[in-house]
């Protein structure tokens, strides 16, 4: 768990010289077609393209890769199980194609995490999409507590210990998980409004126009992705609509 | 007074007349009668016993005092103007790093004020790699924030300051939660970066001593106002004249045999197999720098931890009376651990578990079985003790650090346990509690308590320290 969030700076792996914004936008534009497609072929295309880029993002072990989508994997399995077991003009085909849109759909958010750093991110959001520096760069700051708040929870559930309160029955385990919630969510305000004088202190959002040392640049490269995105969602919809088979949500 | 180079880089001048802060909710004064100039340039430390209100000072400086939670009189200027208005001249370092901390690479941190500032692009990095340089800091600008130890991230928050020419630089026990080293290296920091005296420099800390070849005047903070001290004034020895009752010849009680730890997932062990022994009537002081494993092997010792490697067990006659006989600490229940095993942490508030001092002592007694009554008379018993009786329907975590320190030793004495383990129990106190705190355990010692004792505190291992492992 604490891998998956950690705000280490990420690894140098190809996709990441990708900016995040273009990332950002080829997502926006695959989650449309999927969305809009309810046929099997257009997101079997569609994720079939997102698996060809794992390489780039990094994912070419197959622990890393299940440590990263199994919860993914089991909805989309899920979705197409009770689809198949409960409509009631069940056919395979149809569940197949529902479980693959959740891949499709999921899958983009999986490669950008693994690619991005979350600094780039916000330096790309707050330049390129105008999006506020105070929310951009609080939630980096925010971001850079989360491995200390897993540390101060396993540290506060062992110095209630210390005070003779442990959990040995299911209703003295929720007690104390509420409990140390309760101290665990105090400290975390406690250490966010700490946080939060400490960037006002260094002249943070203090009205001045805030300049960016690290710049965020784009690139041919990052328009060509756009570009490769639009055509792989085009030849799938190309080739559902050949194969007979295109069935677009706004068409009865 | 040196000349300012480039823009914005002048010292402020500090007055302070008949400056008084008042928290809401309480009826005394958290601080009255502060009468202080600091010229333009100068060093002060600002000292005085724990909860004299030292702190509260420094906060009305950088105007981070919340006006709706504390009430103000006299005046305090800072160039002339109200606190708030200079905060954009302000640098500030306090006791945990990480709540000042806001990027994940070190150079973007120190990056962060210059953005802030509206630095041009071209000039930010150039004078991050200065500010960098003027801490002594070891590593490049790539360099992970989380992967640096303590006396490091405070460094980085001072290159922070510093990189944005500040005015006024504020400290608040900057050293607090450091190792000796650490703590050094962070003061040379301090004496090197502002050598030049183009920032005004407050420091607060009731630990005097370590600052006195850094700082031009020594200022205390005392009841009803400030007393300043004549140059060549030295802090009186805590140890001096201090008598603390012998300790005795025990059993041993508990006992590390090559036990080792390492977290799930982590490539190093947090602990490497040591062996020690936790004698009745003797303390066991655990030494070494930040990060060789002395709060983990204190978890080991304290039944908080399974180790990974080697086993903990406890003496026969510390083991009597648990159910089946289990000898290992850490498979004990919580209510039997309360009353064999007493545990301080480093952070006192993570084992506050009540809204008044009172139930917070009367808790653990309580808990290991003892009568209400027993349990109560137990709780006034060690307010007394720790001069806590005026808080004692106050809540934990409205004390200052110093007290809930106090505090967190108090609770664990409550149950009169045969051993304690304790980590870092003198931090953050002053003189006064700190000579309270060592005749508290040498006392405890004295009764045949086992105590283990990690600390980097010199001045505790030369008055209790029976035993010594260094990690």
């Amino acid at each position: 768990m604490t891998t998956s969030l950690a705000l280490g700076p990420a690894p140098d792996v190809r996709l990441a010289r990708i900016n995040p914004v273009a990332q950002l936008a080829a997502m926006t534009l695959v989650t449309l077609v999927v969305l809009t497609s309810l046929d099997v072929v257009t997101p079997a295309v569609v994720v079939a393209a997102e698996l060809c880029l794992l390489p780039a993002a990094g994912l070419t072990r197959a622990g890393d890769l299940w440590r990263r989508t199994w919860p993914l994997l089991f909805g989309a399995t899920s979705v197409g199980v009770v689809n198949v077991v409960l409509s009631p003009d069940a056919a395979l085909v149809t569940g197949l194609g529902l479980g693959l849109r959740v891949i499709g759909l999921a899958l983009p958010g999986v490669l950008l995490v693994a690619s991005t750093d979350p600094v780039r991110l916000a330096d790309a959001l707050t330049i390129h999409c105008r999006v506020p520096t105070r929310v951009a760069y609080g939630a980096l700051a925010a971001l850079r507590l989360v491995p200390l708040l897993t540390a101060e929870f396993e540290s506060i559930r062992l110095a209630r210990r210390t005070r003779g309160v442990e959990g040995r029955t299911p209703v003295a385990a929720v007690r104390l998980l509420a409990g140390v919630g309760f101290a665990l969510l105090v400290g975390a305000l406690r250490r966010g409004s700490r946080l939060a004088t400490a960037m006002d202190a260094r002249g943070f959002d203090s009205g001045i126009a805030r300049t960016n040392a690290r710049g965020s640049a784009l690139h041919a490269r990052d328009a060509v992705f756009v570009v490769g995105t639009a055509l792989v969602c085009a030849a799938g919809i190309t080739l559902s609509v050949v194969l007979g088979t295109w069935a677009p949500i706004f068409v009865g | 007074m040196g000349r300012a180079r480039g823009s914005g880089e002048v010292p402020v001048r500090v007055v302070a007349r008949g400056f008084g802060v008042r928290h809401a909710s309480r009826r005394a004064w958290a601080l009255s009668g502060v009468d202080l100039v600091v010229e333009p340039g100068e060093r002060i430390l600002l000292t005085g016993a724990s909860g004299a209100g030292k702190s509260t000072l420094l906060a009305a400086l950088a105007g981070i005092l919340d006006p709706q939670n504390a009430e103000l009189t006299g005046e305090l200027t800072v160039d002339g103007g109200p606190p708030q208005t200079g905060r954009n001249r302000l640098g500030m370092l306090a006791q945990d790093p990480d709540s000042h901390l806001v990027m994940s690479r070190a150079g973007d941190d120190v990056a962060f004020g210059l953005e802030n500032a509206g630095f041009p692009t071209a000039a930010i990095w150039p004078r991050v790699d200065e500010a960098l340089a003027a801490v002594g800091f070891p590593y490049g600008r790539d360099r992970p924030t989380q992967a640096l130890s303590g006396g490091e991230k405070q460094r980085l928050v001072l290159a922070g300051a510093l990189a944005r020419g500040p005015g006024l630089l504020l400290l608040d026990e900057p050293t607090a939660q450091l190792d000796p080293a650490g703590a050094a290296l962070v003061r040379a920091a301090v004496a090197r970066s502002t050598a030049d005296r183009r920032a005004t420099v407050l420091v607060v800390d009731h630990d005097a001593a370590p600052w006195l070849p850094l700082v031009d005047r020594v200022v205390e903070v005392v009841p009803g106002g400030l007393v300043e001290h004549p140059p060549g004034w030295r802090p009186v020895d805590r140890t001096a004249g201090l008598r603390l009752p012998p300790g005795a010849d025990g059993p041993v009680l508990l006992a590390a045999e090559g036990a080792g730890y390492t977290y799930r997932g982590s490539p190093r062990a947090a602990l490497a197999p040591v062996t020690a022994r936790v004698t009745g009537g003797r303390a066991l002081a655990v030494t070494g720098p930040n990060g060789a494993g002395k709060s983990t092997l204190a978890l080991l010792l304290a039944g908080l931890r399974a180790p990974s490697t080697g086993r903990v067990h406890a003496s026969d006659a510390l083991a009597d009376g648990v159910r089946r006989h289990v000898r290992e600490p850490h498979r004990w229940r919580a209510g039997e651990l309360v009353s064999r095993i007493g545990t301080v942490f480093q952070q006192p508030e993570q084992q506050f578990l009540t809204g008044r001092l009172r139930d917070e002592l009367a808790l653990g007694p309580l808990r290991s079985g003892e009568h209400a009554a027993a349990a109560r008379a137990t709780a006034d018993e060690l307010l007394e003790r720790l001069g806590l009786v005026p808080f004692a329907e106050a809540n934990p975590y409205t004390l200052s650090g110093g007290q809930q320190r106090r505090l967190s030793v108090a609770t664990a004495l409550a149950t009169s346990p045969r051993v304690l383990v304790l980590d870092e129990p003198t931090f953050g106190q002053d003189a006064a509690t700190w000579r309270e705190v060592v005749t508290l355990l040498a006392e405890q010692r004295s009764r045949g308590c086992g105590l283990a004792v990690v600390t980097h505190d010199v001045d505790l291992l030369d008055v209790l320290a029976d035993d010594r492992l260094a990690l």
